[in-house]
């Protein structure tokens, strides 16, 4: 059984059909892309999984598991984490506690705990706080724990996004254009970045991207989105010579 | 790292010492004349509800404009147990305290879950006409005698009581201020910045945009009840969006999200009419001013740099 399996998902707003009939098949511990032209639908996909829309038909299952209906709180806690293409940081708070915030779920202590500072809230506190500065270390970003997320560079932003997703201990990591706005040297970086949570994290990944050196040098398996519809998938090598594909992307 | 923290510790301690001896050297050695004694209690009350008021501003991020209804439901309920109840003096007023923080925290709740899905401007205005409603209700019920409102109500914590209203502004600054620095206090803040992502991760958004409006609205209730036995009167129009919009300035003034600046800010803000009086028929004006000119400072790059520099300074000891 595949960990993600998505069955005929379709979505309209108003008349348009921005997604229809999308199925795919996301095996444990995979690398897949997801790519298509500017309105293709992608992030409408990211955003039914994730259950911030709610699908007009199809079924998602996780594990075994249904996720259309439940809030994307519900979905997080089931194994599904994202990243968003604009990003999405909690600015005000440092870098460490944006990853403590996704440790939520993870390390409890209870709320009289908390207002108190009962005996356990120091202890849960330690074990957060090694948690959290143990993922950040895996993307470099240790030494800047006490930062305000505000203040961190363009880059460094993306990548604390990527930490304080996988802090919730996600089977699935969604990724959404983690590329973009980078330069060559940064996407190559980040590609050794993914690679590297796929492999530390134990985690299958989902990624929506523009970037194709990208797409083609980490990706096992690619779906070609097009006007809400499928056109293609793969492997890179066989998807991104199919003449359909470079026809929607660069048109007749 | 321990070390440090434990430094920290003793250092609030010595602070909240320190600043008792000073309260009690102002109070008995007479230093303070009737005007000033007078208005220990009223900074208290600020405090905590500034305090409380900055949980749901500060670090929820919601507007909200109706913070003196809840301390009004605290003051009417504590009030109508003291006058009503014949117990000891301390048990009686425990009893208050503790039924006008638990009715003013039900309130909360009750105006919490339908502004759920509201946001911002919307939120705000919502806050408004609920506390317009409970002052209406106020007035029109017969148990809270009306417009007249209810008077004779014991001095339990007047002036003469500072120690109790003290040790009460210190729970709740210190109840506040570790929520704050909690899981639970990191969800509330995460929601401020960025609603989303909080769901996204996995944050019950409803449950902690709730908490934080019952948390509040239950320090803003034990609030009313001290001022409640400090004046011996109350009223509904005590208790209108002026007050809430005069708790919003001291939070606004102190730094959204500062609880530091919560207090400071309650101390200048309410010491300050009274020491205008000597100007008589410009008093208002001068608040104003004052209160103009504080606002631009606040938000000024004079203070950024005192900021920096005070950061600065820290770090160069750090490193020696």
């Amino acid at each position: 059984m595949a960990l993600l399996e998505v069955n005929g998902l379709g979505i309209s707003f108003g008349g348009l059909r921005a997604v229809d009939d999308f199925t795919i098949n996301i095996e444990k511990g995979m690398l897949y892309g997801l790519i298509g032209p500017n309105g293709a639908g992608k992030t409408t996909v990211f955003n039914m999984l994730t259950g911030v829309y709610r699908p007009n038909n199809g079924t998602i299952k996780l594990d075994g598991e249904n996720l259309v209906g439940k809030s994307p709180a519900q979905i997080c806690q089931t194994g599904v984490a994202r990243t968003f293409q604009n990003i999405r940081l909690f600015k005000k708070m440092t870098v460490l506690d944006n990853v403590k915030v996704a440790l939520h779920n993870e390390t409890k202590y209870s709320l009289w705990t908390s207002m108190f500072r009962l005996p356990g809230y120091f202890k849960k506190e330690k074990e957060m706080d090694q948690r959290a500065l143990d993922i950040l270390a895996v993307f470099g970003l240790e030494g800047q724990a006490q930062v305000m997320a505000s203040n961190l560079p363009y880059g460094q932003q993306r990548k604390l996004e990527i930490a304080r997703a996988l802090a919730t201990n996600p089977k699935l990591l969604l990724l959404d254009e983690p590329a973009a706005g980078m330069n060559p040297n940064e996407t190559a970086e980040l590609m050794e970045t993914i690679k590297l949570v796929r492999d530390k994290f134990d985690v299958t990944i989902l990624l929506i991207e523009h970037d194709m050196k990208l797409v083609a040098g980490i990706c096992e398996y690619l779906t070609v989105l097009n006007f809400g519809t499928e056109l293609a998938s793969g492997t890179p090598d066989v998807v991104l010579h199919d003449p359909a594909v470079v026809t929607a992307y660069l048109g007749e | 790292m321990k070390k440090k923290i434990s430094k920290g510790f003793i250092l609030e301690i010595a602070f909240i010492i320190a600043s008792y001896v000073l309260l009690t050297i102002l109070m008995k050695s007479g230093m303070l004349n009737r005007q000033y004694t007078a208005l220990i209690v009223p900074v208290g009350v600020n405090i905590m509800l500034a305090v409380s008021l900055n949980l749901v501003t500060g670090f929820l991020g919601e507007l909200s404009l109706g913070h003196a209804c809840f301390m009004s439901i605290g003051a009417y309920t504590g009030a109508l147990i003291s006058t009503s109840m014949e117990l000891p003096s301390y048990a009686e007023f425990f009893l208050a305290l503790i039924a006008g923080g638990v009715m003013a925290a039900v309130f909360g709740f009750l105006i919490g879950v339908p502004v759920l899905r509201l946001h911002g401007d919307y939120l705000a205005i919502v806050t408004l006409a609920f506390g317009e409603i409970v002052k209406s209700v106020l007035n029109a019920l017969p148990f809270t005698n009306g417009s007249k409102g209810l008077s004779k109500i014991p001095m339990y914590s007047n002036y003469q009581h500072y120690t109790l209203v003290f040790i009460l502004v210190i729970l709740t600054i210190v109840i506040i201020t570790n929520l704050v620095k909690s899981r639970h206090g990191r969800a509330i803040c995460s929601l401020r910045d960025n609603y989303i992502a909080s769901e996204s991760i996995g944050i019950p958004v409803s449950r902690f945009k709730v908490l934080a409006f019952v948390i509040g609205a239950f320090f803003a209730g034990i609030a009313g009840v001290v001022y409640a036995h400090n004046v011996g009167i109350i009223k509904p129009t005590t208790f209108d969006y002026n007050k809430s919009i005069e708790i919003l300035v001291i939070v606004v003034l102190g730094g959204m999200g500062s609880i530091k600046g919560s207090i400071i800010a309650a101390v200048i803000l309410t010491v300050l009419p009274e020491m205008l009086r000597g100007a008589d028929d410009y008093r208002m004006l001068l608040y104003s001013i004052v209160l103009i000119v504080m606002m631009l400072f606040n938000n000024s790059e004079v203070k950024e740099r005192l900021l920096e520099m005070n950061l600065f300074k820290r770090h160069q000891k750090e490193v020696d």
